[in-house]
């Protein structure tokens, strides 16, 4: 049986508090990690040892994070201060807010609401607005053209991505996190859904601004995209921020299509970390071998390649659902 | 104007310019591109150069022939070697000094090491400049087996300057001999390797088939050479049409592609590769004994008066030398001619009604040196 941490508590404001802190400290501890495992896990792809300092390394990301923090918080000239200041919170915020819904035990959970999908991908929107506005109001043309990139890709890549959570919405007849788990008591749903979770993974990273759909920030090209002129803490926001993006994503695939906590012998939470970070190592693995796409092949395969794709496999889902 | 008055097109409102450069992560250097924008489609693009000039040719005519020898590896600094040994053959060829066996010999291995190298480092920088780190970091690491090669007895390891008028200034030894020939059997299974990672990589394929496509009028336009060249279909290597050195006895390939694309250029560059490492493999078999200086050098380099030109393959293309000699022991004027200086001239051409994300694989694709177009 289930118990939502939040009705742990007479009040529901104490509630709100103890569940924000508990997923903050989370995020910012796991953006750190995550860091240091990219920069190990690339260290090992391209055959480098990768960071030094302390135990493993894994001292360096503590040293950036104070040097982040130490840094000058700049506002370049002529810049909307107002929507620049707003931008890397309105990035982060939404990601702190989801991070409430997921079921993590079969115990314990922050919050199980009924439409839980309806709005992780409502608000999972909000932060292209983040990336809009940090792209307008610094008012640079590389940000500019990085935001603009941005809200193509993201706005091109939800639709795919809606469109291969629904399957598992038709079997399940729930859009309750906690329920999709209950579900696969028998198997996980990548068993039925295997292109489901291959568009999913392909719009999540493009989602997430990940290489090789990294365009809005691609280096070569823009220098830095919608963040060039952050820098200190804000940028470090933006940071956490594409980190948490990716637990997040990954999170989610792995309640839609790996079984949640679901798994032999160890402990619930001790299986969804596992399922989550082996998705993450995928993506990080992503990064380090593919080159970038350009922006209209990005487009294209979008709407030539995902979109067609995901509809045939709704079309699919829908006829077996209806003859068995 | 103000300075944060911005520069718009009088015409239309709808388009804009960006300045790529001239601090840019993908102009290798401090060189400008003024791309005039609709959206992400380039409109037009014109570099604006000469941010690093260094006034080389001027320097040539306050030095003599001697106190010149450090600068023209310093112009191109990923082909240092080739241009150093080019510039004593340049002088070489005027004074008519004639270059011991195995010093020629030495030169020529020296050479294609360095264009290796050089190569080696455009296909890291080329790939990071489409998005992929990994393959820099690889190709840096075998570059940096040529430069302890290379610097184990130049004692340099980037701005060699090895070569003496009648030779080299110090000889090789067996170790080295042996160096080299270890890596050449280590590179050429490398090489296999980064064909399979690269050329196969579907998008790889995406970003650079099509794309940068040199029309056939613009070689003799803008006078583009080198591997850029090649890759039209034109098989023209200086090391084959006026072989300098001894370059006439070995047996390699000139390879060629016909597309004249950023894909095209990618293949003749690898293939390049590895016909360096046949000829390098054929200079070491061959390696003679004797002296590595002639024994009879004028001590005052002073060719005769007149115009000389001389030109080498650099690993960008013909790098050229013309020489207005007086006389005297300073040159009255050195023209270098620079590749890369004709390629980027021919950018405005190449890169309209192209993709911004193109600009930079176009630019990543012909392999410039910006030290080598500023001069």
């Amino acid at each position: 049986m289930k118990t939502d941490i939040v009705q742990l508590f007479e009040n529901p404001y104490l509630a709100l508090g103890v569940s924000i802190a508990i997923i903050m400290a989370y995020l910012s501890v796991n953006a750190i990690m995550l860091i240091w495992l990219e920069r190990k896990l690339s260290a090992r792809i391209q055959r480098r040892i990768g960071p030094q300092r302390g135990p493993f390394g894994l001292m360096q990301q503590i040293f950036d994070m104070g040097k982040l923090l130490s840094k000058e918080l700049l506002t370049p000239e002529h810049a909307n201060k107002l929507l620049y200041v707003i931008a890397p919170i309105l990035v982060f915020a939404p990601v702190v807010a989801l991070s409430s819904l997921f079921p993590i035990t079969s115990t314990y959970i922050f919050h199980d609401f009924n439409i839980a999908i309806v709005l992780i991908l409502a608000i999972s929107g909000i932060n292209v607005i983040g990336i809009f506005l940090a792209g307008w109001g610094s008012n640079n043309k590389y940000a500019l053209l990085g935001a603009v990139r941005s809200v193509a890709q993201n706005i091109s890549y939800e639709i795919p991505l809606i469109l291969s959570v629904i399957p598992i919405v038709m079997i399940t007849r729930t859009m309750s996190l906690y329920d999709i788990t209950l579900a696969q008591e028998t198997y996980p749903f990548i068993l039925v859904q295997p292109i489901a979770l291959i568009i999913f993974i392909i719009s999540a990273t493009a989602e997430t601004n990940r290489a090789p759909f990294d365009i809005p920030e691609a280096e070569s090209e823009l220098v830095a995209g919608f963040h060039t002129e952050y820098s200190g803490m804000r940028f470090g926001l933006f940071f956490f921020a594409e980190y948490s993006n990716m637990i997040f994503a990954c999170a989610l695939a792995t309640v839609l299509f790996l079984g949640g906590w679901r798994g032999p012998l160890l402990p619930d939470a001790v299986w969804f970390f596992i399922k989550v970070y082996a998705l993450i190592v995928l993506m990080m693995w992503f990064r380090w071998t593919f080159p970038r796409l350009r922006f209209d092949q990005l487009m294209k395969f979008a709407w030539v390649v995902l979109v067609p794709l995901s509809l045939i496999n709704l079309l699919i889902t829908t006829l077996v659902l209806k003859i068995v | 104007m103000n300075r944060f008055e911005v520069e718009q097109d009088p015409k239309s409102r709808d388009t804009y310019y960006l300045n790529m450069g001239p601090q840019h992560p993908s102009t290798h250097g401090v060189m400008r591109i003024k791309l005039h924008l609709d959206g992400e489609r380039i409109i037009s693009a014109e570099p604006i150069i000469g941010y690093g000039h260094r006034a080389h040719e001027k320097m040539a005519e306050n030095r003599d022939y001697i106190q010149f020898l450090p600068n023209p590896s310093r112009v191109d600094y990923l082909g240092g070697m080739i241009y150093n040994v080019g510039y004593c053959q340049a002088v070489e060829r005027a004074m008519d000094i004639e270059v011991p066996e195995r010093a020629e010999y030495i030169r020529i291995v020296c050479n294609e090491l360095n264009r290796i190298s050089s190569h080696l480092l455009w296909l890291g920088t080329f790939l990071m400049d489409l998005g992929a780190f990994t393959p820099f970091l690889y190709a840096f690491d075998d570059r940096e087996k040529i430069l302890d090669i290379l610097d184990r007895i130049t004692g340099s390891r980037l701005t060699y300057c090895y070569a003496r008028f009648g030779g080299v200034i110090l000889d090789i030894d067996d170790v080295f001999l042996d160096n080299v020939s270890n890596f050449c059997t280590y590179f050429v299974e490398r090489l296999k390797e980064y064909e399979k990672l690269v050329i196969g990589n579907v998008i790889f394929r995406e970003r650079t088939i099509g794309v940068g496509i040199f029309a056939p009028d613009l070689a003799q336009k803008y006078a583009i050479t080198g591997p850029c060249l090649r890759a039209m279909g034109h098989e023209n290597d200086v090391r084959k049409d006026e072989p300098y050195g001894i370059y006439d006895r070995f047996d390699f390939d000139v390879p060629t592609q016909t597309e004249g694309d950023c894909f095209a250029r990618t293949l003749v560059r690898m293939e390049e590769m590895r016909q360096s490492i046949r000829i390098i493999e054929q200079a070491v078999s061959d390696m003679p004994n004797g002296l590595f200086l002639a024994a009879r050098v004028p001590r005052r380099i002073r060719p005769p008066e007149g115009d000389y030109y001389f030109c080498v393959e650099s690993p960008r293309g013909s790098f050229g030398m013309y020489i207005a000699s007086d006389g005297s022991d300073i040159p009255f004027r050195l023209k270098l001619r620079t590749p890369s200086f004709s390629h980027i001239s021919a950018m405005p051409a190449v890169m309209a009604s192209t993709m911004l994300a193109d600009a930079v694989a176009i630019l990543g694709s012909i392999d410039i040196v910006v030290p080598e177009i500023d001069r």
